[in-house]
């Protein structure tokens, strides 16, 4: 996300920091990564269906690639006894990239007091993360009352 | 090749599941990943996910592309490819129906009390995530000091995530994890 702001408003000037800003906005209440989105929307503005189409594979293309051959690696070679530490190691340290992720969100969005958003992300962590109920079934029985908190406190 | 097919169908249906409730992406949706992937299809291990999940990490690229190492370990490389398709297609195909009116409803109030209704639960699921992974990956008191070690070098320090993941590989390596 951070290299594609860069190139798109920095370098070549394809979009202003706010037309940048609204359409992340946009992209960010869509289902689906933001970056993937964006490029869908970026590529349609560009060059129509054809731009869509060019930017998704241009985006997803090369690292797809690149996942298969890690793939094939992981599954020829994951359980030697001399690189098992090495997964173990990494499986570890990006546990705690998530949780610098998340701890990252809650101090940009949600700081301050006590806020409703706040029982919200904490039910969705229970739901989803403790209880393990199907991401649907969250989202049905969640996003209703978000979106009326969310509403009740913009009045 | 029946079995094939089946295990083909299984995974474009999870997968298209996953991409149209994966609001605030891919990471977000990695529960679900996990719901389905390990809990109901049992296509690999707790510890496998978080590995791969740990590998898509490490790789340049959107988030998304996780799906393709998953789709991979279940399927090889038509699994790859079906996986990554049924989680792109549908949330793609939507942006690109919005991309065509956008300019409707860039301003309009409901969009900005969505998007103030999908930050905290977006919070939430990639913190179930994160849960899912450490419980998976922190086996040992070493593991769990690698995590805190992450977790402060990414909190903390600009330093690019790689290096936490760099280091964390090197030390396993070496034997020492």
């Amino acid at each position: 996300m951070a290299w594609s702001r860069r190139i798109i408003v920095e370098d070549r000037r394809w979009l202003t920091p706010e037309e940048f800003n609204q359409q992340l906005a946009v992209c960010q209440i869509l289902p689906g990564g933001n970056i993937l989105n964006f490029s869908v929307m970026f590529g349609y503005r560009a060059g129509g269906t054809l731009g869509s189409l060019a930017a998704v594979v241009g985006l997803i293309g090369p690292p797809t690639l690149l996942m298969i051959l890690a793939g094939m690696l992981y599954r020829r070679f994951g359980d030697l006894p001399a690189l098992r530490g090495m997964f173990v190691g990494l499986a570890a340290a990006a546990a705690g990239l998530l949780i610098a992720t998340v701890a990252k969100m809650v101090g940009t969005t949600v700081k301050g007091r006590l806020r409703p958003a706040h029982l919200i992300a904490a039910a969705t962590f229970v739901t989803a993360g403790v209880l393990r109920w199907p991401l649907p079934l969250v989202i049905v029985a969640v996003m209703p009352v978000s979106i009326a908190l969310a509403w009740w406190e913009r009045r | 090749m029946s079995d094939d097919s089946d295990v083909y169908l299984a995974l474009l249906a999870s997968f298209a599941a996953c991409s149209l409730i994966a609001v605030g992406g891919a990471n977000a949706v990695v529960p679900e990943m996990h719901r389905q992937t390990v809990d109901i299809h049992q296509w690999l291990s707790d510890r496998t996910f978080s590995e791969l999940f740990a590998l898509a990490q490490a790789a340049p690229g959107p988030n998304v592309v996780f799906v393709a190492l998953l789709g991979h370990y279940v399927a090889g490389v038509p699994g790859a490819l079906i996986t990554m398709f049924a989680m792109c297609a549908p949330s793609c195909t939507i942006a690109y129906g919005v991309a065509r009116v956008i300019d409707r409803f860039k301003e309009a109030p409901w969009r900005i009390v969505i998007e103030a209704a999908l930050v905290p639960m977006t919070i939430g699921l990639i913190a179930a995530s994160a849960l899912i992974v450490a419980r998976a990956a922190d086996r040992s008191a070493a593991t769990v000091a690698i995590t805190a070690a992450s977790f402060a070098l990414c909190y903390w320090t600009r330093v690019t995530p790689l290096l936490a993941l760099g280091l964390a590989g090197f030390l396993g390596l070496m034997g020492l994890v």
